[in-house]
């Protein structure tokens, strides 16, 4: 009889876990836990003034940040990197540089950004927190505030960890006219360092190498480099960063933009003695491996001396070198004048990169 | 590519050696080098622009890639398509289209394809998915041969049985043999392909050089490697002399590695295979010895063959036996480019018509 009582003593329910180690499908929903997951682990990585009013948007006083008659540069960027880590990055360092950078590349100065993450469900959340960490860190060093962030979580399967999208806001003078249409006749062509380490460093980070390595991904903000830069040379025509499809494919882009044509010098492209081998080794060309932290800079003949110092100033541009000449023809080639005297044509990357097999 | 890839006193010898390539050049030849990995070197060197006008290199038929038939390819899609199969490739074979689709668009469909370095990653592979099928696609000449049939001897020794390959593997000498026997041949000599010897050796050559009067001259992969194949070719052109040269001495020996040949033996038989363009070649693949059987996919997958038509605007048949240059067909560079290859040879870097798309030279 006794047993069939009962008993309204003690918790009948079970109390709701609410510091999950993973990410939980709740962290997407808008209620507690996602409220839980904004302060305790994005606001403390992410936060500033702006952020942290929680608003459903952030308003910014463009009289007391922006100087009268700038322009407001754009740019956005998504992130899908796999692995998420690899060595000198990771995909949180990666979204915060590859947009800061794009921001730079029109010569402006990148100052806020927004972030959206979609997480997977049963993520990490200490892999949240390293990556969260690591975009913080890069907002500190190229000086920029994530001002409206939002996050989203899929179902198991349908996301593959964490994606990152990152929007990115800055100002240029009017007067500055950099462009990738901008590239003239006996202009010098200017890389900030050597090339193919970043898209190395995530090949052998995915186990693809089968030997380990000392390449680490080059991935940095640029936008103090560049500014240090036009500062001493605002004659600059273009600034372009070579990321995916490498120094070849960016520099095919120019060329048809710009309607010239552009020939580099091989001997002058500098690629460190481990990217060569390894592309060697996998059949892979390094003139169209990803860089995350190189820029190509055109200008004209007379300011390229002052402008390479400007960059071997800067940690990120020590290696800078010049490498080629913008050439009067309309047809928008690339041209590569070999080690041995020879010329022949460097076209865009078709399709996927994909290693030779002998 | 760059500084790094070539010292001051190569880049000198080499062209100290093409000089004398000029020297003694008095009539127009015509050198196939067999391999693909020579033609894209000689393309990115710019080597053919170095060389006296007498001289006409010709692509041969060595990308792997280029020549796998079609009805390889269709099984391999077929394959690749089955539920709880994961089918593994080198990279390069992902883009070859076949009669309709290529494996990146049976991937795009929810096929599970993957593209690895070694054929001990599908092993691998095998071994951590027990529930799935792992085929691993069996393409390449004799240099790919040892490392596939490590992969058998470890899966057969581990007891590995959801692991099979689909065999594609094709030789060198018959291909030699079918271009100087066929009646509209053009090719005076041979850079035989130096990777392939260290394997296998050149001895099986002697014989070649011989029934055909034709020089062979076993050549590494760098310009200098090159420039000195190329030179010894025309030296016995030039003296009228036949013989099997050795320019890639420190990598190969007549014998070769004869570990490596006992393993391809001891698992691979000779079998007549289908070549992409050219049609079918006696004893010029690998196939699976009967021991063997149950790691090959074809025995394993029910694979119904539909009519295999190639696209009648692609001349890839003729550019593999070196009658034709790329830049001969009409659909070069216009309808036919890497991103949207109609044949083979434009897919793989090391096909000819790719290789002449990317480096074609400037006059």
């Amino acid at each position: 009889m006794d047993q069939n009582k009962l008993s309204l003593q003690g918790p009948l329910c079970s109390v709701p876990i609410n510091d999950h180690q993973q990410i939980v499908i709740g962290h997407g929903a808008g209620g507690n836990l996602t409220h839980d997951l904004i302060k305790t682990v994005f606001q403390k990585h992410l936060g500033n003034a702006i952020l942290n009013l929680g608003n459903d948007a952030a308003l910014l006083s463009m009289h007391a940040e922006v100087p009268q008659g700038m322009q407001l540069v754009v740019s956005t960027d998504a992130h899908i990197v796999s692995p998420l880590f690899f060595a000198g990055g990771d995909i949180g360092r990666l979204s915060i540089c590859g947009t800061v950078n794009d921001v730079s590349m029109l010569g402006a100065i990148p100052k806020y950004m927004t972030a959206t993450f979609i997480l997977e469900e049963g993520f990490l959340i200490s892999d949240l927190e390293k990556i969260l960490t690591s975009m913080a860190q890069a907002c500190l060093e190229a000086d920029v505030k994530i001002i409206a962030a939002d996050t989203k979580v899929t179902e198991k399967g349908k996301s593959d960890g964490i994606f990152i999208s990152t929007t990115g806001f800055g100002w240029v003078s009017p007067k500055r006219q950099i462009s990738g249409q901008n590239a003239k006749p006996g202009d010098l062509v200017i890389v900030s360092g050597p090339l193919g380490n970043h898209g190395i460093a995530v090949a052998e980070a995915r186990g693809n190498l089968g030997f380990q390595s000392q390449i680490r991904s080059d991935v940095a903000p640029l936008n103090h480099m560049i500014a240090g830069l036009l500062e001493s040379v605002p004659e600059v025509h273009v600034l372009r960063d070579p990321t995916r499809g490498g120094l070849a494919t960016t520099l095919v882009e120019i060329a048809k933009q710009s309607q010239v044509t552009i020939k580099l010098n091989e001997e002058d492209i500098l690629i460190d003695q481990d990217v060569r081998s390894a592309c060697d080794l996998l059949g892979l060309d390094p003139l169209y491996m990803a860089n995350e932290g190189k820029v190509i800079v055109i200008l004209p003949e007379e300011f390229a001396e002052k402008a390479l110092e400007s960059l071997q100033k800067h940690p990120y541009g020590k290696q800078a070198r010049m490498i080629g000449k913008v050439e009067s023809s309309s047809e928008g080639n690339l041209l590569l004048k070999t080690l041995l005297g020879t010329t022949r044509h460097l076209d865009r990357l078709a399709g996927e990169m994909l290693p030779r097999i002998c | 590519m760059t500084s790094s890839r070539m010292s001051a006193e190569s880049i000198q010898q080499t062209k100290l050696v093409l000089n004398e390539v000029r020297r003694i050049t008095t009539k127009a030849w015509n050198i196939m080098e067999i391999c693909g990995g020579q033609t894209h070197a000689i393309m990115e060197f710019g080597l053919d622009q170095l060389l006296p006008e007498q001289i006409t290199l010709i692509h041969g038929p060595g990308c792997p890639v280029c020549v796998t038939s079609l009805e390889s390819i269709e099984r391999a899609l077929s394959i690749a398509r089955q539920p709880g199969v994961i089918f593994t490739s080198f990279g390069d074979m992902l883009r070859v289209p076949g009669a309709n689709n290529d494996l990146f668009g049976a991937r795009a469909n929810g096929a599970d394809v993957r593209v690895v370095y070694s054929p001990m990653d599908a092993v691998k592979l095998a071994q951590s998915n027990p529930e799935k099928k792992v085929v691993f696609f069996a393409i390449g000449f004799e240099t790919t041969v040892p490392s596939i049939a490590t992969s058998i001897l470890h899966a057969e020794k581990n007891q590995i049985s959801n692991f099979s390959i689909l065999p594609a593997n094709v030789l060198v000498p018959p291909a030699m043999q079918a271009i100087l026997s066929s009646p509209d041949n053009q090719v005076n000599a041979f850079l035989a392909a130096g990777h392939v010897c260290a394997i296998m050796g050149y001895w099986e050559y002697e014989a070649i050089a011989k029934q055909y009067k034709t020089p062979i001259v076993v050549t590494g992969f760098e310009a200098l490697d090159l420039a000195m194949g190329i030179l010894m070719t025309v030296r016995q052109l030039e003296q009228d002399r036949f013989e099997v040269e050795n320019a890639y001495p420190r990598y190969v020996t007549r014998e070769g590695n004869q570990t490596a040949q006992a393993m391809i033996r001891q698992v691979f038989e000779p079998v007549d295979r289908q070549w992409r363009g050219i049609g079918t070649i006696p004893k010029s693949g690998l196939g699976l010895r009967k021991e063997y059987q149950n790691f090959d996919a074809v025995q394993l997958f029910d694979l119904p063959l539909d009519d295999l038509k190639e696209s009648p605007l692609c001349i890839a048949g003729s550019v593999l036996r070196g009658i034709a240059k790329p830049t001969d067909c009409p659909t070069f560079s216009t309808l036919c480019t890497p991103s949207h290859p109609l044949g083979a040879p434009m897919v793989s870097a090391e096909g000819a018509c790719s290789a002449c798309y990317h480096y074609h030279g400037v006059n």
